[in-house]
């Protein structure tokens, strides 16, 4: 994002005035002009948080097999900032549910997601973490989003390793919309539209 | 050994426990009476050489009576032979002798009946469910259990939802037909 040519900015700190010639507005030095970005916190925090999806890889079928392909060298997961494959819900952002959820596993797959800090999404990769797929039956839950809210829902029996980065792309796009300053402090952001009205 | 040879020999030391045998296909079938398996079950291992135990399942035959069956499936890692051991077991008796101590393998085929099915093994060392979990009230694999299964719930443990069935159960058609005309359905087995 080029730099505003806004009168109104502020003066850099004295710390980096001290560096630059006092000739000049400090912004525009040439030294200092290609670090400095501006933009809205929502953005920054968006962007920061769409590009670094650390997955929660809940691997219990066949589709763990395609989630394994998305993240080797192939198709390559990384491109995205998501090939950090963290087996500890505590560093996770997004959990992939990627495969057949029975009930005996159900309460386990909600316990470690509620063991991930937010903020945090969750993709059902599949038809069975999708809605039960083909077993329609006594042991199958009928979709994981019965028990978690899922944010991006995949298709496929196994889906392709395409169709999970579309899906991780889709997530990413809805990441981009959120309204995360608000979200993470929503009493500062009641005192600051307080102050502003 | 030749299969008439495997059938003739086997009659001799199991003697009167026969109640029927049968060949279909090269495979020997032999019925017993549940309370002669373990004396069965030893002299196959010991005098016949049956010395590997494939597997054990149970059929449900609903509405008949005796209603339970219970298969076990052996061969003979010597003689390269298979042989079917099957028995009835009453909905009263709901249960046989454990074989566990003959073949060890029968531990968890035994468990994994009980779970399903709900048959009972005497003196079997860990009668616990294998693939359910303990607690849970139903047995699956009798023919009077719905396919879309039951509520039910155990607080901090599982809980279980009847299936929505849509119609079905989803089969197939075996066709030459266009994959739109094979694909699995919701095609009521009474229509």
């Amino acid at each position: 994002m080029p730099p505003h040519d806004d009168s109104s900015l502020r003066p850099p700190p004295a710390n980096l005035t001290s560096q630059v010639s006092n000739s000049q507005p400090a912004a525009y030095d040439s030294k200092i002009e290609g670090n400095v970005i501006f933009t809205r916190v929502d953005a920054a925090m968006n962007w920061m948080r769409k590009n670094s999806l650390w997955p929660m890889p809940m691997g219990l079928a066949c589709c763990a097999i395609e989630l394994m392909a998305t993240a080797a060298s192939r198709f390559d997961i990384a491109r995205f900032g998501s090939e950090v494959m963290r087996f500890s819900p505590r560093q996770c952002d997004v959990m992939i549910v990627a495969g057949t959820v029975t009930y005996k596993m159900a309460l386990a797959v909600k316990r470690i997601w509620e063991q991930m800090p937010e903020p945090k999404w969750c993709i059902a990769m599949g038809a069975c973490a999708s809605s039960g797929g083909m077993y329609r039956s006594y042991a199958v839950l009928q979709g994981i989003d019965q028990l978690l809210p899922v944010d991006v829902y995949v298709s496929g029996c196994p889906p392709r390793p395409e169709a999970l980065l579309e899906g991780l792309m889709r997530l990413q796009r809805k990441i981009d919309g959120e309204q995360s300053f608000a979200a993470q402090n929503p009493a500062l952001t009641r005192e600051m539209n307080k102050a502003l009205a | 050994m030749s299969e008439a040879v495997l059938a003739g020999s086997i009659g001799s030391p199991l003697g009167a426990r026969i109640l029927s045998q049968t060949e279909f296909r090269g495979e020997t079938t032999v019925i017993i009476a549940p309370e002669n398996l373990r004396e069965a079950a030893t002299l196959c291992r010991d005098q016949l050489g049956f010395d590997y135990l494939l597997d054990i399942s149970s059929v449900d035959n609903f509405g008949d009576d005796p209603r339970f069956e219970i298969v076990y499936e052996l061969y003979s890692m010597g003689n390269g032979r298979h042989l079917r051991l099957k028995l009835a077991v009453t909905e009263e008796a709901g249960a046989v002798d454990s074989v566990f101590d003959l073949w060890p393998t029968a531990n968890w085929h035994e468990r994994e009946i009980f779970d399903m099915m709900g048959l009972r093994f005497h003196n079997h060392p860990d009668l616990r469910r294998i693939l359910m979990w303990d607690g849970y009230p139903f047995f699956p694999l009798r023919k009077d259990f719905p396919l879309e299964g039951k509520p039910s719930a155990l607080p901090d443990v599982a809980f279980t939802q009847a299936a929505p069935m849509e119609g079905g159960p989803f089969v197939t058609l075996p066709s030459t037909a266009t994959t739109k005309d094979r694909e699995p359905r919701a095609r009521r087995p009474d229509l």
